[in-house]
């Protein structure tokens, strides 16, 4: 049933390319010169039946579900919904879909049956409705099509319009989802200020957000500090870094300029493989392999260490990234020109010194963009410090004591018994915020920095 | 320029700087240089001339081991500068480089500052002393380039800013301050206009008084202006070698008369 209108719509997509294109051929076969290729008067046609009808059906299929359910609700008879609160009118409503879809538990009342099928009729007439609006609009724009087409007609132009449109629009749905996600974060933040004042929250060094839920229940006060937490992060893309920039810009360094081919051909499928790795599998690595084995090294040399150590998370982190930093570094060594080699080599320049004055200087932005992103992931990465890293959040600099992070913060708030009017829930959003600062300032800064140093070659 | 120096140079034509005897060269199984024997003299413009895709280029980049950077390439064959094989296995390319310069076809400044590109090879050679030293170094090398006047004023902006004319001058200027024996130059002005190309030919007659010149050139009317000796390569093969003025007016071979006279491009 709901395929009903798509295949309509395809239908009358193709059957305007064909209207359309046989048209102008027959204008052009008659010998008359046409403006534009037959194909494009056919490709016109199809565009401007496709672009609106899909739209049409989009829209109508987003908001056929909201209008049905409030004339289902409109429609009981006066007095059901007294005395009910919104969530409450909700289960009303989930049950009355549920009668729908015949699954019936106990006994309902019959107004509740009678919504029901109510419900059933309404939706199946919603569905023949759009079945005739679509065939309606598709007919009347294959018409307006058909009457557009004559020997000096701008098809051409028609289409490039249509398409460069579309082409617009695909290009701001990024800009669009942004505004939207920094709106909504800024919204829930506002709501979370509300509840805890700023400053205890940016300067506050203690992150205990265990708050009661209910009245009865029996917990510590809460505290919104997220210095702590900001620290976490912080120690643990620092080990992620320190692991991953030298290794990561060492390889790409070698397998551009000095190794074997063969060696190369080999060794970059290797790096890529590492990149598909899915995180979840480094946290495995983590708590499996790497933090036990800090651990008994640390043992056996007599120095305490945490089970969950900044460290291992880290660690495992900063091997992550390692192929991000190296594909980027190898893509921004290998676009310097061949010329620049050339000439550091014709002056008597060893490779190494031609690595360091010559490529390295020109490939830099290249290399600075890598590490920046790398920097991002790193800072927003989820899954592996949730598995590797701890919990509590404690206000400390040493990589082998265990830390938190925001995002495992982040995730631990939003887990399990929630609702989205205390304290304890709105502090993600705030953090999400803070996050989302973070890794802003980070790529302006860096974007600064790399215009001031770069060596452009063109 | 005094007597003395001019008998002096008079002297030094006939001693050979760079000898070359049965050059073979593959790019993998392309025969690129077919058993190439020539003598460069000191203080010498040679012009390499040929149909392009000869292998003047390939034979140039043999002088100072430039195509080692190249994988699939191979040298055989005995290459001497001043006597001693360079492809010896105790001479060290980087060296060699060092001794023999090169300017390529199309200007390749370092995206660098003016007196960083004139410096690099000082630099890295450890030639200057000081930094009054180096700046001394740079602006005899920018001299000696035919650039000075026209940059002394913004050494520190980008090389990468100037004309087209400017930055071969610049790269010409580069290959002269590490004070190489020869300068090799490959079509040193087929990106230039009419009026660099007339500085940059200017400048490598007065090269000569220093160096030893090899140039690639497309252009004959080039060979003929400012080199002493030409060669002219055909398909891999050396086929004639001699006095400029000699080739160009009674050449031997009768595919040196053809390409002199337009027939083989
Ligand atoms: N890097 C290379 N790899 C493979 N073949 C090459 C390479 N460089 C030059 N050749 C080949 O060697 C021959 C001579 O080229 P080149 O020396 O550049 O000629 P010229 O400078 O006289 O125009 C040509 O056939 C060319 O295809
Ligand atoms: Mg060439």
């Amino acid at each position: 049933m709901t395929a009903l209108p798509f295949l309509l719509l395809i239908a009358a997509v193709m059957a305007g390319y064909v209207i359309n294109r046989m048209a102008a051929g027959a204008i052009r076969d008659r010998g008359d010169r046409l403006h534009s290729l037959i194909g494009y008067h056919g490709m016109f046609s199809a565009l401007l039946i496709l672009v609106p009808v899909l739209t049409f059906i989009l829209l109508w299929l987003v908001l056929q579900g909201p209008v049905i359910d409030r004339m289902v609700m409109g429609g009981l008879p006066d007095g059901a919904l007294d005395d009910l609160d919104s969530g409450a009118t909700q289960l009303v409503l989930a049950e009355i879909k549920s009668l729908a879809n015949g699954r019936v538990f106990g006994t309902p009342e019959d107004w509740k049956i009678a919504a029901g099928e109510r419900f059933v009729q309404l939706s199946n007439q919603a569905a023949w409705l759009l079945a005739i609006a679509v065939a309606v609009l598709a007919v009347g724009l294959l018409a307006f099509a058909r009457s557009r087409v004559a020997a000096e007609f701008r098809a051409r132009q028609g289409v490039e319009g249509i398409v460069s449109g579309l082409m617009i629009f695909c290009s701001t749905v990024a800009i669009f989802t942004t505004i939207g996600i920094i709106v909504s974060l800024t919204y829930e933040t506002i709501r979370f200020l509300e509840a805890v004042p700023l400053t205890d929250f940016l300067f506050g060094t203690n992150w205990e957000p265990q708050i009661p839920l209910r009245e009865d229940q029996v917990a510590a006060e809460g505290a919104f500090g997220w210095l702590p937490v900001i620290v976490g992060t912080i120690v643990i893309t620092i080990v992620a870094l320190l692991v991953a920039v030298p290794i990561g810009l060492f390889s790409a360094i070698y397998l551009n300029e000095f190794a074997p081919r063969r060696l190369r051909s080999a060794v970059k499928p290797v790096l890529e493989i590492l990149a598909g790795v899915p995180t979840v599998v480094y946290g495995f690595f983590a708590i499996l392999v790497v933090a036990p084995a800090i651990r008994s090294f640390g043992q056996s040399i007599g120095i305490d260490v945490a089970p969950n150590t900044a460290l291992a998370a880290g660690g495992v982190m900063g091997i992550m990234l390692i192929p991000f930093i190296s594909s980027f570094a190898d893509d921004a060594l290998s676009a310097v020109p061949r010329a620049l080699r050339d000439g550091a080599l014709g002056l008597g320049s060893t490779r190494g010194e031609m690595m360091t004055t010559v490529l390295f200087p020109a490939a830099l932005p290249g290399i600075v963009g890598g590490v920046l992103l790398a920097v991002s992931r790193a800072i927003g990465e989820t899954m592996i410090v949730v598995m590797a890293a701890g919990l509590i959040a404690k206000m400390t600099f040493n990589p082998l004591d265990s830390v938190t992070t925001v995002t495992v913060q982040i995730v631990t708030l939003l887990i399990g018994d929630t609702s989205f009017d205390n304290p304890k829930t709105l502090a993600a959003f705030a953090l999400g915020m803070m996050l989302f600062i973070v890794t802003l300032i980070i790529n302006i800064f860096a974007l600064r920095i790399v215009r001031k140093y770069r060596e452009a070659y063109d | 320029m005094n007597d003395m120096s001019t008998i002096e140079r008079g002297a030094k034509l006939s001693e050979t700087k760079v000898s070359a005897r049965g050059v073979n060269v593959h790019y993998g199984d392309t025969h690129a240089i077919k058993d190439v024997n020539v003598d460069i003299s000191n203080n010498n413009v040679t012009a390499f001339i040929g149909p392009s895709g000869c292998g003047k280029s390939t034979f140039l980049r043999c002088l100072n081991r430039m195509n080692d950077t190249i994988d699939i390439c191979r040298v055989d064959g005995a290459i001497q500068l001043d006597g001693q094989d360079i492809y010896d296995k105790r001479v060290d390319p980087v060296q060699l480089r060092a001794r023999v310069g090169m300017v390529f076809q199309k200007p390749n400044p370092f995206p660098k500052s003016i007196y960083d590109n004139v410096a690099y090879g000082p630099k890295i050679h450890g030639l200057a002393k000081s930094k009054s030293d180096m700046d001394d170094i740079v602006e005899r090398a920018l001299r000696r380039g035919a650039i000075w006047d026209e940059v002394k004023d913004r050494l520190h902006s980008t090389g990468t800013g100037l004309s087209g004319g400017q930055q071969q001058r610049l790269c010409i200027a580069r290959a002269v301050a590490t004070e190489p024996e020869v300068l090799l130059m490959d079509e040193p002005c087929s990106a230039l206009d009419p009026i660099a190309t007339a500085q940059v030919e200017e400048l490598i007659d007065e090269l000569r008084e220093n160096f030893t010149v090899v140039i690639v050139t497309h252009s004959m009317q080039q060979a003929a202006r400012v080199s002493q000796k030409t060669a002219f390569f055909h398909l891999g093969e050396l086929v004639e070698f001699g006095e400029t003025g000699q080739i160009f007016t009674k050449p031997e071979d009768p595919r040196t008369e053809s390409y002199i006279t337009g027939r083989i491009g």
